[in-house]
C-alpha cells in the first residue's frame, strides 16, 4: 500500500504529435495536499501534459518521478496503480448505469464470479458521504447534471484510492454555483492530503483554489510557482507573452433613439415562462443566469428552433410567430448556438461551406451554388471575423476560438438585425476571446442588437450595456448602469443563498 | 495517417479507390486480351447500368445520414408493375407506372424514416418484405411475360452509338445525381443532415424533407432500374431482391461513402460498383472459381469499411 499522500515531480519532459511540438522540457512538482494549477492558452500542452502524469500518452523523452523513484507509465493503468487518476474534459461515464455501478465499474465487490450489490451499496455510501456528495441513488446517471456526473467522476478516482488527481477543464460546464461548491470540493481533496492537477482556463478560479500556479505557452515552462505571487492580468500576459492592454474592449452606448430590434411580451414555452425583455439596435444586452436557468431555452426559441406557447415576440417593429430557424433567419434573426460542435459545426465539411449553409439561398442559380460567389461572400466574411487562408480546410482542424468565429461568419452573412450568441467564447482561449468580444463590440457599433448569453461574469459585466438574470425560467433582474454588479447579479440568479444544498 | 485537412482526407479516399480499379483495369487487360474488346466492356457497363442507377441514388441516402435495403424488393415491384400496366394500357403507361411505383415505395420509406422517426436500416427492411409481398399478390407467383411489346423492349435495347438506351440512361441517371448532390444547394443540404442533424436545423435547413427526398430518389431509382430490366428481358417476376440491395450497398461502400454520413461522392459510387464488376469479369474471362470471387467482394467491403473507420477517427 503506497503512502496516502504522492510526490510526484515531472523532468524535462518533451512529447511532439507529427511536427507540431507540443510540449518541450517542462519540469514542475507538485507538492502532496496541494491544489497545482496548469494554466495556458489553447495548445499551450495543459492537456498533454495532465495526460503523460496520468499515463494516458508517454513523452518522447523525460522523466516522471513518483515518491522519489522515476516510473514508466505505458497505460493509464499503471497511473491508476500509483494512485494517479485522471478526470478529462469530456466525462467517461457510463449514463445508462446508476452512480454506485458507476464509481465500482470495474473493481465492483464480487461474491463467487457475481457482483454482491449489497456491498456495492455499501461501499459506495462510504465513500459518498466520506467526501459528503449527496447523489441520487438508483438513477441512470445519464439523467443527473453535468455538476453531479462530475462528482461521480471523483468519487471514481477517490474508490480507486487515487493520491493525485488531474482535473482538465472541471468547470467549464457548471454553472457559477456549481462551480463554487466544486471548488470547496477541491480544496476538501487538498485538506484530506490528495493532490491536484487543476488544468483550467478560469484565471479566477485559479487564483481563487490553487496553492500553485504553473503557467505553460507553446509547449514550454513560462513560470511555476506559489499562487500568491500572482494576479490575473500578471497570468494573461504570462500566457500570451505580451501585454493585454485589457481583457474588453471600450463599450459604445447605443444611440438613445435606436429603435428595438427585439421585444418580448409575455413570452412564455418550455424552460422559459412569462419572459419580457427588448434589445435595442446597437445594443449588447446580457442574459444571466445559471446552467439550466432557461436561457438557451429561450434562445432557441427566439431563433424559431424551440416552440412558442404564448406571449408575444416582436421583431423589428414586426410581430412574429416563427415556426423554424428558416423564417428566423428570413426576419434577420441570427442564433450561434451554445455547443459549436453538437449543434454548430459540420465537422467533415470545409470551413467555407460551414460558413454558407445557413444563407445558401444567397448564392443559388437553378438550385446549383454559385461557387465563385459563394468563395467572394464566405471569404469576406472570414477575412472580417480574421481567420485567413483556410476556408478548404476541414473546420475540426482549426482551434476552438477559430471554430466559433466561423459560427460567427456565418451568422454574419445573414447580416442579422439580432443577434443571439449564446456561450460565444465557450472553451475559447485568451487571444481568441479578445477577437472575439472586439468583432461583438464593432457589431453592436454598426448597429447589431446582440444578446449575449453567458456563464462568465466577467464578460456580461464587460461587455454588456444592460442585463436580464434568468432563474427557473423566469427574468428575475434588469440591471444596467452602477446596478450592474457581479453581487446583484449573483443575488438574482440564486433562489436562496447557495449554502451547500440543491440548486435547481 | 492522419489527414489534418479535408481536401487531404478527400484524396485518400478517392485514392483509396480509383488506384485499385485502376491497377485491377490494367491486370486484367495484360492477362486476359479478350478484356479489352469493346464487346466486353460494354457488356459490362451495360450489365451494370441498373446497379448503377440505384447506387447513384442510395449515395445520397447515405450521406444524408440512412440507409435503403428495400431497391431489390422495389425494383421487382417496378417491373412487375411496369409488365402488368403494358399488358392492358401499352408501354408508356407501363414505364410511367413502373417508375411511380418505385417513387411512391421510396416516399413510403421516407414517411416511415422521418416522420415516424424509425431507424432506417429497420424502416427499409419491413418495407421490403411488405413490397416484395405485395408483388408477389400483384403476380399471383408467375412469371408476367411481355415478349410481344417490341415498343417496350426499345427503351433498353435501342442501340445508339453503338451502345444499349440502358447505358445512355443510367449515363443521365448517374449525371443527374452526381451534380445533385455535388453541385447544389440541396447537395449541401443532404451534407448537412447527415453530417450533423442538429445544426443541420439550427442552420434553417430543412432537415426532414431532405432526407424524404433522398429516400424517394433512392425509390424512384429502383423503379427505373425494374423498368430497365423488364424492358431488356421482357417479363418480370416477383423477388425479395435481397442480393441486388446488398450489392447496390457495397458498390457504395467500396466506393468509401461513409456508412456514418455526412460523406462521399456519386462518383466513386460509380467506381466502387464497377471495380465489383470487374472483379467477377475477372473471375469469369481467368475461369477462376466462383466462390474465390465472394471471398474477394467480402474483404473487399471489409477493407473499405476499415479505411473509412481510419479516416474517422483520424480528426480530432
Amino acid at each position: 500500500m503506497p503512502s496516502p499522500t504522492i510526490d510526484l515531480r515531472v523532468e524535462r519532459v518533451s512529447r511532439r504529435f507529427g511536427e507540431t511540438r507540443a510540449l518541450s522540457e517542462v519540469s514542475l512538482s507538485v507538492l502532496p495536499g496541494s491544489v497545482h494549477a496548469l494554466v495556458g492558452e489553447n495548445g499551450a500542452g495543459k492537456s498533454t501534459l495532465g495526460r503523460i502524469i496520468a499515463g494516458a500518452i508517454q513523452p518522447d523523452s523525460g522523466e516522471v518521478v513518483i515518491d522519489g523513484e522515476p516510473v514508466e507509465l505505458a497505460r493509464p493503468r499503471d497511473a491508476l496503480e500509483r494512485g494517479i487518476a485522471l478526470i478529462a474534459q469530456e466525462l467517461a461515464l457510463v449514463p445508462a448505469l446508476a452512480a454506485a455501478e458507476n464509481v465500482l465499474l470495474g473493481v465492483e465487490p464480487r461474491r463467487i464470479g457475481f457482483v454482491d450489490r449489497r456491498r456495492l451499496r455499501q461501499r459506495y455510501r462510504t465513500l459518498a458521504a466520506d467526501a459528503g456528495f449527496e447523489l441520487p441513488e438508483g438513477v441512470p446517471i445519464g439523467a443527473l447534471p453535468v455538476a453531479q456526473q462530475q462528482q461521480v467522476e471523483i468519487l471514481r478516482a477517490l474508490a480507486r484510492d487515487a493520491r493525485l488527481i488531474v482535473m482538465d477543464e472541471p468547470t467549464a460546464r457548471l454553472s457559477a454555483a456549481e462551480a463554487q461548491r466544486f471548488h470547496a470540493t477541491i480544496r476538501s481533496l487538498a485538506a484530506s492530503g490528495r493532490s491536484v492537477l487543476l488544468i483550467s482556463h478560469f484565471l479566477k478560479e485559479v487564483l481563487e483554489v490553487a496553492d500553485t500556479v504553473t503557467v505553460l505557452r507553446d509547449g514550454a515552462l513560462v513560470s511555476t510557482g506559489p499562487t500568491a505571487n500572482h494576479s490575473q492580468a500578471g497570468l494573461i500576459e504570462a500566457m500570451l507573452g505580451r501585454r493585454l492592454t485589457a481583457q474588453f474592449p471600450g463599450r459604445r452606448p447605443p444611440s438613445a433613439a435606436a429603435r428595438d430590434v427585439l421585444e418580448t411580451r409575455g413570452l412564455t414555452g418550455v424552460g422559459f415562462n412569462d419572459v419580457s425583455i427588448r434589445v435595442a439596435a446597437g445594443e449588447i444586452v446580457g442574459l444571466a443566469g445559471l446552467v439550466g436557468s432557461g436561457r438557451s431555452e429561450l434562445a432557441h426559441a427566439l431563433a424559431g428552433a424551440a416552440p412558442i406557447l404564448s406571449g408575444e415576440l416582436v421583431v423589428a417593429g414586426r410581430n412574429r410567430r416563427f415556426r423554424s430557424p428558416r423564417e428566423a433567419r428570413a426576419a434577420r434573426v441570427a442564433m450561434i448556438p451554445e455547443s459549436r460542435r453538437d449543434q454548430g459545426l459540420f465537422g467533415l465539411r470545409p470551413v467555407r461551406e460551414n460558413v454558407s449553409i445557413a444563407n445558401l439561398d444567397a448564392f443559388t442559380r437553378l438550385g446549383l451554388v454559385d461557387r465563385r460567389r459563394e468563395r467572394d461572400a464566405t471569404g469576406s466574411a472570414l477575412e472580417r471575423v480574421h481567420v485567413v487562408g483556410a476556408a478548404d480546410a476541414s473546420v475540426l482542424t482549426l482551434s476552438g476560438g477559430n471554430q466559433q468565429k466561423v459560427l460567427l461568419a456565418r451568422s454574419l452573412l445573414l447580416t442579422p438585425a439580432l443577434l443571439v450568441a449564446d456561450e460565444p467564447t465557450r472553451g475559447v482561449d485568451v487571444g481568441a476571446k479578445r477577437a472575439i468580444y472586439e468583432l461583438l463590440v464593432e457589431l453592436a457599433a454598426e448597429g447589431m442588437g446582440i444578446l449575449l448569453i453567458s456563464s462568465e461574469m466577467e464578460e456580461i459585466l464587460g461587455l454588456s450595456h444592460r442585463t436580464y438574470v434568468m432563474r427557473s425560467g423566469m427574468i428575475t433582474a434588469e440591471l444596467a448602469g452602477s446596478a450592474m454588479t457581479e453581487a446583484a447579479i449573483l443575488a438574482a440568479a440564486f433562489a436562496t443563498p447557495a449554502t451547500g444544498g440543491r440548486v435547481a | 495517417m492522419k489527414p489534418r485537412d479535408w481536401m487531404s482526407r478527400e484524396r485518400v479516399r478517392s485514392g483509396a479507390i480509383v488506384m485499385p480499379f485502376v491497377a485491377l483495369f490494367l491486370l486484367l487487360a495484360l492477362v486476359s486480351p479478350p478484356f479489352l474488346s469493346g464487346t466486353n466492356l460494354t457488356n459490362i457497363l451495360d450489365q451494370q447500368s441498373t446497379f448503377l442507377i440505384m447506387a447513384a441514388a442510395g449515395t445520397l441516402v447515405f450521406v444524408a445520414g440512412g440507409i435503403d435495403l428495400s431497391v431489390g424488393a422495389v425494383h421487382a415491384l417496378a417491373g412487375v408493375t411496369a409488365a402488368q400496366v403494358t399488358l392492358v394500357a401499352g408501354p408508356v403507361p407501363g414505364m410511367v407506372a413502373g417508375v411511380g411505383a418505385g417513387l411512391i415505395a421510396g416516399l413510403a420509406n421516407g414517411i416511415i424514416v422521418t416522420t415516424f422517426r424509425i431507424n432506417a436500416l429497420i424502416a427499409t427492411l419491413a418495407v421490403s418484405f411488405v413490397v416484395s409481398g405485395i408483388t408477389g399478390l400483384l403476380t399471383g407467383g408467375n412469371l408476367i411475360v411481355i415478349l410481344d411489346q417490341a415498343d417496350f423492349a426499345a427503351l433498353a435495347r435501342t442501340d445508339i452509338l453503338g451502345i444499349a438506351s440502358s447505358t445512355w440512361i443510367m449515363v443521365v441517371a448517374v449525371v443527374v445525381f452526381a451534380i445533385l448532390l455535388a453541385r447544389t444547394t440541396f447537395g449541401r443540404y443532404v451534407y448537412a443532415v447527415g453530417g450533423n442533424p442538429e445544426a443541420a436545423r439550427l442552420a434553417g435547413v430543412p432537415v426532414r424533407p431532405v432526407r424524404l427526398a433522398t429516400f424517394v430518389m433512392s425509390g424512384g431509382a429502383a423503379g427505373l432500374a425494374g423498368v430497365l430490366i423488364a424492358s431488356r428481358v421482357l417479363s418480370a417476376q416477383a423477388s425479395s431482391g435481397q442480393d441486388i440491395a446488398f450489392t447496390v450497398l457495397a458498390g457504395i461502400v467500396v466506393g468509401g461513402t461513409s456508412i456514418a454520413g455526412g460523406e462521399g461522392a456519386v462518383w466513386r459510387t460509380v467506381v466502387g460498383v464497377l471495380f465489383i464488376a470487374l472483379i467477377g469479369n475477372g473471375f469469369n474471362l481467368l475461369g477462376l472459381d466462383a466462390l474465390w470471387r465472394q471471398i474477394a467482394l467480402g474483404g473487399l467491403i471489409l477493407g473499405a469499411v476499415g479505411l473509412d473507420a481510419a479516416l474517422r477517427s483520424g480528426r480530432r
